[in-house]
């Protein structure tokens, strides 16, 4: 096992190297397939080149502006990311243990992921009167579904048998939640957390166009969206780097996932 | 002696209010001595693992009177009074094999030197020293029964009531662990409660075998069993064993022609 681990990683490395390499070459091919012009879709070295040259006049170059806005947006979807799974564990705990709030409030949980976010966003921004703390509550508004019922689902997966047995016990429901149908639900509540995590970014992104932020990537998209006749390359280049956040908040809570499930086989 | 177990005229419907009823058990009398190893056989859906459960408390009877030593089995089951075996081992498989053992102790709020201390000798009860840190999935089949007696034994209850504990094991191994557990009830001077629809394993087992019928589920006979101590593989080859294995057979054979 240990002699084969750096082999195995090696080759890895090596099919995600290939995966790149393998999409860039897509690119161009349909680029060239469809005679497609620079404004419907720029080469990939007019991207990558875009993000050493300044956006602005006399601003810094395009990657640092960009950076920067990820990382304020960044902020926006962790606590919309840690609202959301706070909110969501307890709900599903609740909705988990009495099954009249479960019957009688979860078909309102579906029914909020129904309305869209772009009419629920300004109202929330009326309510918080212009605050950035709208933008995390807009984004735990797509954080916290799945959370919920995940976390309803995984409390309710112990064996009906495993429960007895802490009923043999005289386990209180306390000790019940914590010794058995907590960690019974970690996997289930893990995926949900790794789509939570993809969405709040979304949900960040989304949240600050009505709150009017200007400094994250949503104002970046929205900027370079004005001006995409003279550089179209720009906002394929903020794109990428919110797509590269999302896989950021991914990889970590997958780390994290790896860390705390590390005994449970699957 | 007072009684381990009391069964008085207990009575057990499920359904009802709209639904078709089913009567599962049926002016169940029964009394468990202390130090006794009664198996309850029966045809699948005589009711044989709810009379354990109501014993247990884990099923509330309809009508009729569970009494565990001297106190009613709700009573008994917040002293924690009795240890459970299912079929399946139930193990957390989030905890190592000690941990598992372990659970039981920890709610009942032993301090943690203890715990472990009574978690290594019930290990070692059950011949599975060295196997502490493995993990459920480590184990076979077999090995993870064994835990889940160390673990129903771990907090020293006078009562062990065993759900068909090894219906899913092979033969051989079933009867491995059947003079395992004998010895294991002479060792901790344990009354056990022991449900199967295996007939040697009842008889080889048991100081009286309870003979159940199904549909309502109902006792059919009550056969002691005078098989000398200690068993062995002996014991399942000699005269005695057979004419037992017999006796019950046809106990259960004339419960059924009684419905029919």
């Amino acid at each position: 096992m240990v002699a084969t681990l750096p082999k195995r990683r090696t080759s890895k490395n090596l099919a995600a190297i290939l995966v790149v390499v393998a999409l860039a070459v897509l690119w161009q091919a349909v680029k060239v397939a469809f005679n497609l012009d620079g404004r419907t879709l720029p080469h990939l070295w007019e991207i990558v080149l875009a993000l050493g040259e300044p956006a602005r006049r006399n601003g810094p170059p395009l990657i640092v502006e960009l950076l920067n806005a990820a990382l304020f947006t960044a902020q926006g979807a962790f606590f919309g990311f840690a609202i959301g799974a706070v909110l969501g564990f307890v709900l599903g705990t609740l909705f988990a243990h009495v099954s009249l709030l479960e019957r009688s409030l979860v078909p309102y949980v579906v029914a909020s992921q129904t309305v869209p976010i772009l009419a629920i966003a300004p109202m929330v921004v009326i309510w918080l009167q212009g605050s950035w703390w709208s933008v995390p509550v807009i984004a735990a508004y797509l954080t916290f579904f799945p959370v919920t019922i995940n976390t309803l689902r995984g409390m309710k997966s112990p064996d009906p048998r495993a429960l007895e047995l802490m009923r043999s016990y005289a386990a209180s429901t306390w000790e019940t939640l914590w010794k058995l149908r907590f960690p019974a639900a970690l996997p289930a509540i893990f995926t949900a957390f790794k789509i939570a995590a993809t969405s709040s970014v979304v949900g960040a992104i989304i949240a600050e166009l009505p709150a009017g932020v200007q400094r994250g990537l949503g104002g970046a998209i929205l900027n370079f969206n004005q001006y995409y006749i003279t550089g179209p390359q720009r906002l394929w280049a903020a794109i990428a780097m919110a797509a590269l956040v999302g896989i950021v908040f991914y990889v970590v809570i997958a780390a994290i996932e790896r860390v705390a499930l590390r005994n449970i086989v699957r | 002696m007072t009684p381990v177990v009391t069964l008085t005229n207990v009575n057990k419907v499920f359904g009802g209010g709209g639904r078709p009823q089913t009567v599962a058990l049926k002016d169940i009398n029964l009394q468990i001595e202390p130090r006794e190893f009664v198996s309850l056989i029966g045809p699948s859906g005589c009711g044989k693992s709810t009379l354990l459960r109501t014993i247990g408390d884990l099923v509330p009877p309809s009508t009729g009177e569970v009494v565990v030593n001297g106190k009613t089995a709700h009573q008994a089951r917040l002293n924690r009074e009795y240890g459970m075996v299912f079929q399946a081992p139930v193990l957390f498989e989030w905890r190592t094999v000690l941990h598992n053992v372990e659970l039981p102790l920890e709610i009942m709020r032993v301090p943690k030197k203890e715990r472990e201390q009574r978690a290594r000798e019930m290990l070692k009860l059950v011949e599975l020293q060295g196997f502490e840190r493995h993990y459920p999935w480590q184990l076979s089949g077999g090995m993870q029964q064994r835990v889940a007696i160390a673990r129903a034994l771990a907090f020293r209850p006078q009562l062990l009531l065993m759900d068909e504990p090894f219906g899913a094991l092979d033969e051989l191994t079933r009867e491995r662990m059947n003079a395992e557990l004998l010895r294991i009830w002479q060792e901790t001077q344990t009354t056990v409660v022991f449900v199967t629809h295996s007939i040697p394993e009842a008889v080889f087992l048991s100081t009286r075998v309870v003979v159940m019928s199904a549909r309502p589920g109902r006792i059919t006979a009550i056969i002691p069993i005078d098989l000398p101590y200690p068993r062995d593989v002996e014991t399942r080859e000699s005269p005695r064993f057979f004419e037992l294995v017999t006796e019950v057979r046809e106990a259960l054979r004339r419960g059924e022609e009684m419905r029919a």
